[in-house]
């Protein structure tokens, strides 16, 4: 039983009906994210040395190169997710919204693509 | 569908400003912050995938005046946004909302974002000199 008035519900007002997702997404990435940029930070700052041989080396470790991965999905999502609901909240004209909202999107996604591409390249092309 | 321009929600011309507030504000804008050095972290990993020469000049910007500032604008605002997550976390369990208590943890989270950014610095200068 809904308890919307019958103009409401042709209206399309009230709740969406959806969201769950979007908090527990965004709460369950940034949980991931504690540990990994965590290890992150800390990794940059026991490097050798930041130069192209030690960083490459240090990414193409296996467990490294899969650390950097999830780092990059979860920040992806998590990054996603945020500017998202900021977007939603500040912009009202619809044309402006919808295209903000669509362009972060992609960028998004893309943010990802590149990033595990990235460290799949470094991690198959250096010599182990 | 009717558009009335009616004051929204939070009401800004009555609202006090106090430390809550201010750091939400702060939690968003870090984010924000954050998301673009998401974008400057895989340009990063781009450059060091498509050569040394790349990686060069990647290192070389990050190493100027502007990257600097920017790396260290990214860290504070990556402690920042890393102690009042947890602070968020906490909220979200149902912990920490007593009025008092939330306004120590406001203050707790700043002190240490920014005694972590110190710290960070400190350790990354002094193998720099090293």
């Amino acid at each position: 039983m809904s308890l919307k008035s019958p103009l409401g519900r042709v209206l399309g007002l009230g709740s969406a009906g959806t969201g769950t997702e979007h908090w527990i997404g965004q709460r369950l990435s940034a949980v991931a994210m504690v540990p990994l940029t965590l290890w992150f930070a800390i990794s940059l700052l026991t490097l050798p040395s930041l130069d192209f041989y030690s960083v490459t080396a240090w990414v193409a470790a296996p467990l490294h190169a899969v650390l950097l991965i999830l780092l990059v999905v979860a920040l992806s999502y998590h990054a996603s997710l945020g500017t998202q609901v900021v977007a939603e909240d500040y912009l009202h004209a619809p044309g402006l919204r919808i295209t903000v909202l669509t362009v972060l999107r992609l960028l998004h996604v893309g943010l990802a693509v590149a990033g595990i591409f990235a460290v799949f390249l470094v991690a198959t092309r250096a010599p182990l | 569908m009717s558009q009335v321009s009616r004051p929204l929600s939070p009401h800004l011309q009555v609202y006090r400003w106090q430390i809550s507030n201010t750091l939400s504000i702060l939690h968003r804008l870090t984010g924000t912050a954050l998301a673009l050095g998401g974008f400057a972290l895989v340009a990063w990993l781009l450059a060091l995938a498509s050569g040394q020469a790349a990686f060069t000049v990647a290192n070389a910007l990050l190493g100027s005046l502007v990257g600097q500032l920017a790396l260290l604008g990214w860290t504070f605002c990556f402690f920042y946004h890393l102690c009042n997550g947890v602070r968020h976390l906490a909220w979200d369990a149902g912990h920490g909302f007593d009025k008092a208590l939330a306004r120590k943890s406001g203050i707790a989270v700043v002190t240490g974002a920014v005694l972590l950014t110190v710290i960070f610095w400190a350790v990354a200068l002094t193998r720099v000199a090293a």
